[in-house]
């Protein structure tokens, strides 16, 4: 069954569209066909969140509101959803609590960045668990910069609006807007516009295999967190996209040693099952983009990408991680190492697609460690970051798989630095020192914008020890500025 | 935590903590930008074709593709420009378009207008420019030795400091570096045309400077200024990057509007706007000082190598008050402080909050702590040790600080609130066990000087009118762009009239309404246009008073205006019916009132004279965190303590305090100008370009007002906050230097700002990790030549 249009819902109504250009963004829809003009565009690269609008999905039963990127989101991704955006919240008269909060507590200066910040703060005020700390505000406002207050009225706006319970019109209509999300749930193929230009979301896996093996020069697009910016920035024309959204590519598994995540799960779903191998790694994620980059932003996206700066791929081949891609019926497997080749180019074919993830659990014996540097602590692009799985026994190193990112053209291993450290005394600043020296023989780094390469070779020495240092013991609140390892784990 | 102090009883607006006049349409998406005002059918939409390098000479501009672009309306370059092809605001410096030579990479050469935004910025792209390249100059070393400057050089000299320095008991010399910085208002610049008829021109224009916007695009289009008309209901954001930087598009919005006879809107990109606009001037600073052995300056000699860019923009004003501020709070016995206007092929630098007293504050900043570290003092008693005093009041540009004492003051109960001694002491405890992690505190002063440095924009005009219903239209020539300007004076109108603030409608800036202002800037918006339409009102309110008097028989004195009522003798009326009542009676109820700034001279050829009115206080106390091993850096602890005089509005006062703060921590540590060799601009986005975020500001934030009133008979005694407090942030570089200091204590700490993790990295110097780790923790180093507890 196939379905030539998109369907979502907004302001108590279904739309469907079944005429727009494939790379339509969801922010032009607003703005110029809708002529909503309360989201706006500060940025149009995903960076700022002037444009943040909210999308409710039902996950597990009940309603799950993130804040989206309007600006680099395409207009097909809100297929099957619901869409909030700022004019929403008040109703018959009455401002949302964080609008009170925010007005009332002189969150706005200017007000243009307000009602993306504001679309954030009701994002989280819809959010599990504590919501009024420091840190959980700090991780939902990363996304959204504001200029002119300092930021301290818009945090205490946040406390003030969400030290009530979670209730609100949306909550209360909770159960109409589910069964309103399923009747939209027909498990139809989309496809919108002609063999020569469309926007496709295929409802399975093989769907998705045949359509891109007919189109292999179409774009995938799992969030378009990346692609949005060669929209909007390099003017791309993307005439046929094939979103992944549909096509069942979303499933978490896992066994007892290694966890399944799909290519189309995103970031922030990703985030428990890969937290839980280890708290650098639940570190490494909350600073990856912003809340509503991993709200869109795929696993297999930021893999597929093969960006050098991308945070889960160093990550992800310290811990001896594997992709599954997929071409026609045809799968295979690879160490995902091998799928860097060179920059900007990879190990894939025309019309092969990443499937799933295969993160493999630590075994005993083993440890990690990941430290990311950059300029500025949240929302910023990785300089260095390095990502260690170090095997001990009895004081001696083992094993080690060590990969930085931010050193290289891709993502890479340190096997020079992983051959030094192999058989040595772990309890020996002396093994640490050595290890770090061979940081140069495995990498000679760029310098552009971000850092020079003598920073970066510096950097990653000193990541190296203090990587090193922490396994044999050095307590992480000594090594750190932010702290985030809960339980101290280290060789004996 | 903020403290908002208890409002004057007898006043019933002023001084009271009250929301943003837009606040509440702020919240839900419904104050209207310029990009927001409904287009009228038939609007096209321009976008700007720059020079691909940035210098040279155009030898062929080939746009036939651009021409032939499906949906392209017309193209237009220098040789559309009916009048003037100049955007400058006063040296004819800058063209609207490139037409002969390329002055810095993006430049505009020409605009594309098309039907929609889309269409024209991929016609853009389609243009052939040919350019005979030339080796660009790009940092201010390159321009240095060029010898080219955009101005001539100008110095404050006072004594004979070499000499003096070279028979000080003590002496230092240094050389730093002060990056630039981006304004990133959020939304970016943008301006819409629409042509009236015969060659009328209205254009809405995102600018702090209408009245600028107005003539240069009646210069440029060559009618008289009485043609055009410039109008802005808001802002998103603007700190100074709007006062010239808004010019240009509206230019080219108008010049689209008269070429094609449609409303044109001109929004650019965020990357086009960081690439073709202004910024902060970086400065290289040059300096030596004399000193005594409490630290106590006996002269300095400064040069303060400013880059100016491509042209000469602001930076006359800019520059100069960088010198005016390289004193900061102290007395400078002997001085020379000389500037250079470097030219550089980069964007022609501008105004931003501070406008070039940030530079100059840092600077003698730094060569306090640099004063501090050589005697193993700390350095606030260095910072207290040369404030200004009795016997040591001249500043030297020969004004006299009036109210030196605040300073003390106000010094003296920071460091008691913000418990700094202690801290010190806690601080020098963690540091010795800590091998790789080190804290650093410091509390520094601000001492700025208000008025326009340029005397005669220290005017400002109102227009008030009083409809018969006692609804109030209140105008002036300031412009909102956040700072809440509007509130503040709205405020002040409802607290003449003794009305309900909501009898007050706030409208939109506009040349029509009053002419030949000043821009909003130099933190003297609420200072000039608060009293004009103070004097407005005073005005309509004594005719309306006389009215009152003569009617109903009493004497005018005892009429009085409170509560939304007029009280005449025993009787009240409502400040309506009063005004019917007075219109009735042919009565005048529209004014328009003008101030201007007294007590101003300023000679600048002699450096000598009294440029500012006042000067606006505070203090900053900043604790940081450093790692060592990577220059990663986290802001734990800032207590500010500021003077605002009287506040207007204390919640708004204390937004722009730490916003203020926050956007000078940004410049001075995350927030990194990187150019490349050829002059383009690398950091041209958010995703490299890194102004704070939420995480970065600490939780414990302490901002109170110092309890002062202005001594000069300013509005309701206040005083300006719009840019004083951007320099509290200089305690936090500072803190990172006490930080790296206390990794080889009394070894000078050689930190160029911004302090990026890399830079501060270069200023740790070697550090043997390892060695660091190991030793504090009892592991074993193993005989390893170097390695030693730190």
């Amino acid at each position: 069954m196939t379905r030539n249009c998109i369907q979502f819902r907004s302001k108590g109504r279904t739309i469907r569209l079944d005429r727009f250009v494939p790379q339509a963004t969801v922010l032009d829809w607003l703005r110029l066909d809708e002529r909503a003009t309360g989201t706006k565009e500060g940025c149009a690269e995903g960076d700022c969140g002037a444009c943040t609008v909210v999308i409710a999905r039902e996950h597990d039963g009940r309603l799950v509101y993130e804040p989206v990127n309007a600006c680099i989101a395409t207009l097909g991704q809100l297929d099957g959803g619901e869409l909030i955006t700022v004019e929403d919240l008040a109703q018959e008269g009455n401002l949302h609590p964080v609008q009170t909060a925010m007005a009332a507590g002189h969150g706005s200066q200017c007000g243009f960045c307000t009602p993306g910040i504001v679309m954030s703060l009701f994002a989280h005020f819809h959010g599990d668990g504590e919501r009024t700390d420091r840190a959980g505000i700090n991780d939902c406002l990363a996304g959204n910069l504001c200029r002119c207050t300092g930021y301290r009225s818009i945090v205490d706006a946040a406390r003030e609006a969400c030290a009530g319970p979670v209730a609100d019109s949306f909550v209360a209509n909770e159960p109409g807007t589910i069964a309103a999300l399923r009747q939209l749930d027909d498990h139809a193929d989309v496809f919108v516009g002609n063999e020569a230009s469309f926007f496709a979301a295929p409802a399975s896996e093989a769907a998705l295999a045949s359509l891109y093996q007919r189109h292999p020069d179409a774009r995938i697009i799992g969030g378009a967190t990346d692609v949005g910016l060669w929209i909007t920035k390099k003017l791309a024309v993307l005439d046929k996209i094939i979103h992944l959204g549909r096509a069942g590519l979303d499933a978490i598994e896992q066994t007892a040693d290694a966890w399944h995540i799909g290519a189309s799960v995103t970031l922030a779903r990703a985030t428990p099952p890969l937290a839980s191998i280890d708290p650098d790694i639940a570190e490494i994620l909350r600073r990856f983009g912003s809340v509503q980059v991993r709200a869109a932003g795929t696993v297999g996206g930021s893999i597929a990408n093969a960006s050098p700066i991308g945070d889960l791929a160093p990550l992800l081949i310290a811990l001896g991680g594997h992709i599954e891609l997929r071409k026609g019926d045809a799968v295979r497997a690879l160490p995902l190492e091998q799928f860097f080749i060179g920059y900007g180019k990879q190990d894939r074919e025309p019309g092969e697609f990443i499937r799933r993830l295969i993160v493999p659990k630590l075994s005993a014996g083993t440890l990690f460690r990941a430290f990311k540097v950059s300029k500025r602590f949240d929302e910023d692009i990785t300089t260095v970051l390095g990502a260690f799985r170090i095997g001990v026994d009895g004081g001696r190193i083992a094993s080690a798989r060590i990969a930085f990112g931010g050193m290289a053209a891709t993502p890479k291993r340190a096997t020079a630095v992983e051959n030094q450290l192999v058989g040595a005394a772990l309890h020996d600043a002396g093994t640490w020192r050595l290890a770090a020296e061979r940081i140069s023989d495995d990498f000679t780094p760029l310098t552009d914008m971000r850092a020079s390469a003598e920073y970066r070779l510096n950097v990653a020495r000193n990541i190296v020890i203090k990587a090193l240092a922490e396994i044999a013991g050095v307590s992480s609140p000594v090594t750190r500025i932010l702290d985030s390892r809960e339980a101290v784990d280290v060789a004996d | 935590m903020s403290r908002i102090e208890p409002p004057n009883p007898s006043l019933r607006h002023v001084h009271r903590a009250m929301p943003h006049d837009s606040a509440f349409k702020h919240v839900q998406g419904a104050a209207d930008y310029i990009d927001d005002i409904r287009e009228p059918e038939g609007t096209l939409h321009v976008a700007i074709g720059g020079a691909p390098v940035a210098r040279g000479r155009i030898v062929r501009l080939d746009l036939a593709k651009v021409r032939a672009f499906p949906g392209v309306h017309a193209v237009i370059t220098a040789h559309d420009v009916p009048g003037k092809n100049d955007i400058s605001p006063a040296r004819a410096d800058e063209p609207a378009f490139a037409a002969e030579r390329v002055m810095f990479h993006g430049q505009p050469i020409f605009a594309v207008i098309a039907t929609t935004r889309d269409v024209a910025r991929r016609a853009a792209t389609l243009a052939v420019i040919d350019i005979a390249r030339e080796p660009p100059n790009v940092t201010v070393e390159q321009g240095l030795a060029s010898g080219e400057t955009v101005l001539p050089d100008y110095a404050f000299v006072g004594g004979d400091a070499d000499a003096v320095i070279a028979r000080a008991p003590h002496r230092l010399q240094g050389v730093f570096h002060i990056g630039g910085q981006e304004h990133f208002y959020l939304e970016g610049q943008v301006a819409f045309a629409v042509p009236g008829e015969d060659r009328d021109m209205l254009v809405y224009s995102s600018t702090q400077h209408p009245s600028e916007v107005q003539h240069v695009v009646a210069r440029v289009l060559g009618v008289a200024d009485s043609y055009v008309t410039c109008e802005v209901r808001r802002m998103g954001g603007g700190f100074g990057g709007k006062e010239t930087q808004a010019t240009q598009w509206a230019v080219i919005a108008a010049l689209a509007a008269h070429a094609t006879g449609r409303p044109c809107k001109l929004r650019l990109d965020r990357d086009d706007d960081m690439t073709m606009t202004g910024k902060r001037h970086d400065f290289r600073v040059d300096w030596s000082a004399g000193f005594d052995a409490a630290g106590r300056i006996k002269a300095v000699n400064l040069e303060l190598a400013a880059r100016c860019g491509c042209s000469a923009d602001l930076s006359a004003g800019v520059v100069d008050r960088a010198m005016f501020h390289s004193d900061n709070a102290y007395f400078l016995p002997a001085f020379r402080i000389l500037s250079r206007r470097v030219k550089t092929n980069t964007v022609s630098n501008t105004a931003f909050r501070g406008f070039g007293g940030p530079q100059g504050v840092l600077a003698i900043e730094r060569v306090i702590d640099a004063i501090a570290r050589q005697l193993g003092l700390d350095p606030l008693d260095v910072r207290k040790a040369n404030f200004y005093r009795s016997g040591g009041d001249v500043t030297p540009y020969g004004q006299t600080v009036e109210d030196h004492e605040v300073i003390h003051r106000l010094i003296a109960q920071l460091e008691r609130t913000s418990d700094y001694r202690r801290r010190r002491n806690a601080i020098e405890t963690f540091n010795a066990s800590s091998p790789i992690l080190k804290r650093g505190i410091a509390l520094t002063p601000v001492k700025f000087g208000i008025s326009f440095t340029l005397a005669v924009l220290n005017q400002a005009g109102a227009l008030v009118h009083v409809y018969q219903d006692g609804s109030v239209h209140l105008n002036h020539g300031g412009t909102e762009m956040g700072q809440g300007l509007f509130q503040k004076v709205a405020q002040i109108a409802a607290e003449e009239f003794g009305i309900g603030l909501e009898r007050v409608r706030i409208t939109a800036t506009s040349t029509d309404k009053v002419p030949n202002t000043s821009p909003t800037a130099a933190s003297a918006g609420t200072d000039l246009n608060g009293m004009a339409v103070q004097i407005a009102c005073r005005e309509i309110k004594a005719r309306m008073a006389k009215f009152a008097a003569t009617s109903w028989n009493v004497p005018e004195e005892i009429v009085e205006f409170r509560d939304d009522q007029v009280f005449i003798g025993n009787e009240s009326v409502s400040f309506g019916e009063l005004a019917r009542k007075a219109y009735g009676a042919r009565i005048h109820l529209s004014a328009a009132g003008f101030y201007k700034t007294p007590k101003l001279h300023w000679d600048r050829a002699k450096g000598k004279g009294r440029p500012f009115l006042y000067y606006a206080h505070g203090a900053a106390c900043s604790e940081v965190i450093v790692d060592v091993t990577t220059g990663e850096m986290k802001v734990e602890r800032v207590d500010i303590l500021h003077d605002v005089g009287r506040s207007l509005n204390p919640a708004i006062d204390i937004g722009q305090i730490e916003g203020g703060f926050v956007q000078g921590m940004g410049w001075l540590t995350t927030e990194e100008l990187v150019y490349g060799e050829d002059g383009r601009l690398l950091t041209h986005a958010p995703s490299t370009y890194k102004i704070p975020v939420a995480s970065d500001v600490p939780d414990d934030f302490r901002v109170a007002l110092f309890d002062n009133e202005n001594h000069e008979p300013t509005i309701y005694r206040s005083k300006a906050v719009g840019e004083p407090p951007l320099m509290l942030a200089t305690s936090v570089f500072a803190a990172i230097a006490d930080a790296i200091h206390s990794v080889n204590p009394g070894k000078p700490v050689l930190l160029d700002a911004p302090a990026t993790p890399e830079a501060i990295l270069k200023a740790v110097g070697d550090f043997d990790a390892a060695a660091a780790l190991a030793n504090g923790h009892g592991l074993p180093g193993h005989g390893i030549p170097g390695s030693g507890p730190t």
